[in-house]
């Protein structure tokens, strides 16, 4: 057989039917549901009569739009409160299972499924959400669908895909002990661009990527798709069985020890192509953070806003000038001289207790700037848990930070964490859309050790000369 | 969904590259339970200056543009959130065809699932569009599927690509998972064998 990739390995293996037109039918093993994307597919099942073909194969959690503080008074948002029981409700009628809002497994739909060892490698899982790429990190096929198509797997467990392209990133050097996966993946963004990725699964390899523990593939997994990239892949190894071995929904016994063999043959083969290469040296990176309103804006703490005169193309000189008007920042200002007025730690991006430690380390003993409003937002119930055994709540709460029950937060602000406008934040989150934080907010995107020494400082620091 | 065929519509122009589903739709639009009644939300944080009044600026409240069924804009188009809710605002706007250099995947797919059509131009002839839109009020262009065809009355045609598939679906107006359905039988012999395969992957999620 000829050389394969790791994306045609496991597109191979999902292929009910291929249609004369190069169309593919295209099997979905599991789907992850939340509040905000499903309603209307659930509402498309009982107009035609359907019901979910396989409703074990999928779980649902409230994510978007649950509260963060006081949980017990539920939902005040009359809007959140129809969405989040209209999730409850659909699950109830059609036997979906369901982490409901106060039970303590909940949290951001992207950091349960890695958690409950739902997420295996060789799967395809799709989720309505664009971040659904995370689960890529195991070596899973894992891509964002709109609505629509969370109705058709519901129905049908399938989906009519055109097959992608690959592009394979490799990742080269010894990453300096200051930097993340989160810096990694900014890097990589800003060389590609928000579009660089699009049409393609992006394959992540080389000594870095096997460095990084598995919540770090999670956070390099997650924002391939802020490349433009239909999904990020890792080829499974050692750290990922390791991880996921136990795990309450994965396989046990005889079928774990058949399941392993299976997944040590998902890498790709030498002698596969890529359709596409880029080759990143990480040895020198520095801490990366966003100065514009897409995550392809993004220069090291020890770089200055550009200066839209420097950009040639008269299109991207234009966006410049109205990501740094919106962003309220002048050309050639350091970098390390933007004042913070808020620092947000979560997403599915960066809300995992290894996310968590590395912050605490920044924090410990030290007090946030007077001028900071900064709160953590656990992933989940679990990670909540699990931060509070370690005391790293305390570490927060010592040095003046809020800590909130999980969810996705101020990462979109649905619920009521939002930046109030011309606020700055320092932010783990993905997105530094316009408005993404609450309309007129600006958010820079950073790593975890980069938002909490911001906190403590009130402006960006170059965290290689401060610890 | 309705079915599209030939479209013949005034173009309205979004001047801006990566324009993302956030700004297409802003998140506080989102806590609908329906599909319907979203045009209100269609770019509305770029509608208004911040202190609430109309931009005069921006295409919408443009008297030139109103009517228009046709969104010119520019690359990598719908990028960020994978919010269905887009295309369902564009659509009862009143959009039914887009124009760019390049679309983002999840938007450019969700586009289909709803009767509009996006459609992917070189990006020198996006570029004559826009200064087509920009020298005559009310300009309009034809749309044609069948044909894969854009035609301006100022003589210019462009063709482009689409995926057989796709075009089908779209021209016909046809439900997606209807057609699944209809290969049933072998989405059940592809369970058989994988059961037995990788049944690790065939466990009921019980939690």
């Amino acid at each position: 057989m000829a050389a394969q990739t790791l994306f045609e390995k496991i597109w191979n293996d999902h292929v009910v039917k291929q249609y004369p037109d190069g169309t593919t039918l295209l099997y979905i093993d599991r789907h992850l549901i939340h509040e905000v994307t499903s309603p209307q597919a659930f509402e498309g099942l009982r107009l035609a009569g359907r019901q979910p073909r396989r409703p074990k194969a999928a779980l649902a959690v409230p994510d978007h739009n649950v509260p963060t503080t006081n949980r017990q008074r539920g939902i005040t948002d009359p809007l959140s409160a129809v969405q989040v029981e209209t999730l409850e409700a659909n699950c109830r009628e059609f036997g979906i299972p369901l982490f409901a809002m106060n039970d303590l497994r909940q949290g951001i739909v992207h950091v349960i499924g890695p958690e409950q060892g739902l997420t295996l490698p060789g799967m395809t899982i799709v989720c309505g959400d664009s971040h659904t790429s995370t689960h890529g990190a195991f070596g899973a096929l894992a891509f964002g669908i709109g609505t629509s198509e969370v109705e058709h797997v519901l129905a049908t467990q399938c989906l009519l895909q055109q097959k992608p392209k690959t592009m394979e990133i490799r990742v080269e050097g010894v990453l300096p002990p200051w930097c993340s996966a989160k810096d990694v993946i900014l890097a990589i963004i800003g060389r590609i661009g928000t579009g660089g990725g699009i049409g393609h699964v992006i394959e992540y390899t080389g000594p870095v990527i096997r460095s990084f523990s598995m919540e770090g593939r999670m956070t390099l997994c997650n924002m391939s798709i802020e490349a433009g990239a239909r999904a990020g892949l890792i080829a499974p190894d050692d750290t990922t069985f390791a991880y996921v071995k136990g795990r309450p929904l994965a396989p046990q016994g005889d079928l774990w020890m058949k399941a392993l063999a299976n997944w040590e043959t998902l890498r790709t083969d030498a002698g596969a192509s890529y359709d596409k290469q880029v080759i990143l040296e990480v040895d020198s990176l520095p801490p990366q953070v966003t100065w514009g309103t897409n995550p392809a804006m993004v220069t090291g703490v020890d770089g200055v806003v550009p200066d839209p005169k420097e950009f040639s193309d008269p299109k991207l000189r234009r966006s410049v000038e109205q990501a740094l008007a919106y962003m309220g920042l002048e050309p050639n200002t350091p970098m390390t001289e933007i004042l913070l007025d808020r620092v947000f730690i979560g997403s599915c991006t960066n809300s995992r207790i290894e996310d968590l430690r590395i912050a605490a380390r920044y924090v410990k003993g030290k007090r946030v700037a007077d001028r900071v409003h900064a709160m953590v937002v656990p992933g989940s119930g679990l990670v909540k848990r699990q931060a509070e055994e370690e005391g790293l709540d305390a570490v927060f709460r010592e040095a003046g930070f809020e800590w909130r029950e999980p969810g996705c937060s101020m990462c979109l602000a649905m619920n009521a964490d939002v930046l109030q406008p011309g606020e700055r934040c320092a932010s783990t989150s993905n997105r530094n859309f316009e408005g993404r934080q609450g309309k007129g907010g600006r958010t820079h995107l950073v790593s975890p050790a980069m938002a909490a020494a911001a906190a403590i400082e009130g402006r960006f620091v170059d965290i290689r000369h401060w610890l | 969904m309705e079915a599209f065929q030939t479209l013949t519509g005034i173009v309205a122009p979004l001047n801006r590259v990566n324009v993302d589903t956030d700004q297409i739709i802003p998140k506080q639009y989102l806590k609908t339970i329906r599909r319907t009644g979203l045009k209100e939300g269609l770019f509305a944080d770029w509608r208004t200056r911040p202190d609430g009044t109309p931009d005069p600026d921006f295409f919408i409240n443009q008297p030139r543009y109103r009517g228009a069924t046709i969104l010119l804009t520019r690359e990598n188009f719908g990028c960020g959130s994978s919010r269905e809710h887009a295309p369902w605002a564009l659509l009862d706007y009143g959009f039914r065809c887009i124009l760019a250099p390049s679309f983002a995947d999840i938007f450019y797919n969700n586009c289909f699932q709803n009767g509009i059509l996006p459609v992917v131009l070189a990006p020198h002839e996006i570029q004559t569009l826009f200064e087509r839109v920009s020298e005559h009020a009310g300009f309009q262009v034809t749309v044609d599927l069948p044909q894969q065809l854009v035609s301006c009355p100022t003589g210019e045609q462009f063709s482009f690509d689409i995926d057989p598939f796709r075009k089908d679906c779209l021209l016909k107006g046809l439900d997606s998972i209807g057609l699944t359905l209809q290969d049933e039988a072998a989405i059940a012999a592809y369970e058989r064998c994988r059961t037995h395969e990788v049944p690790w992957l065939f466990q009921d999620l019980l939690v």
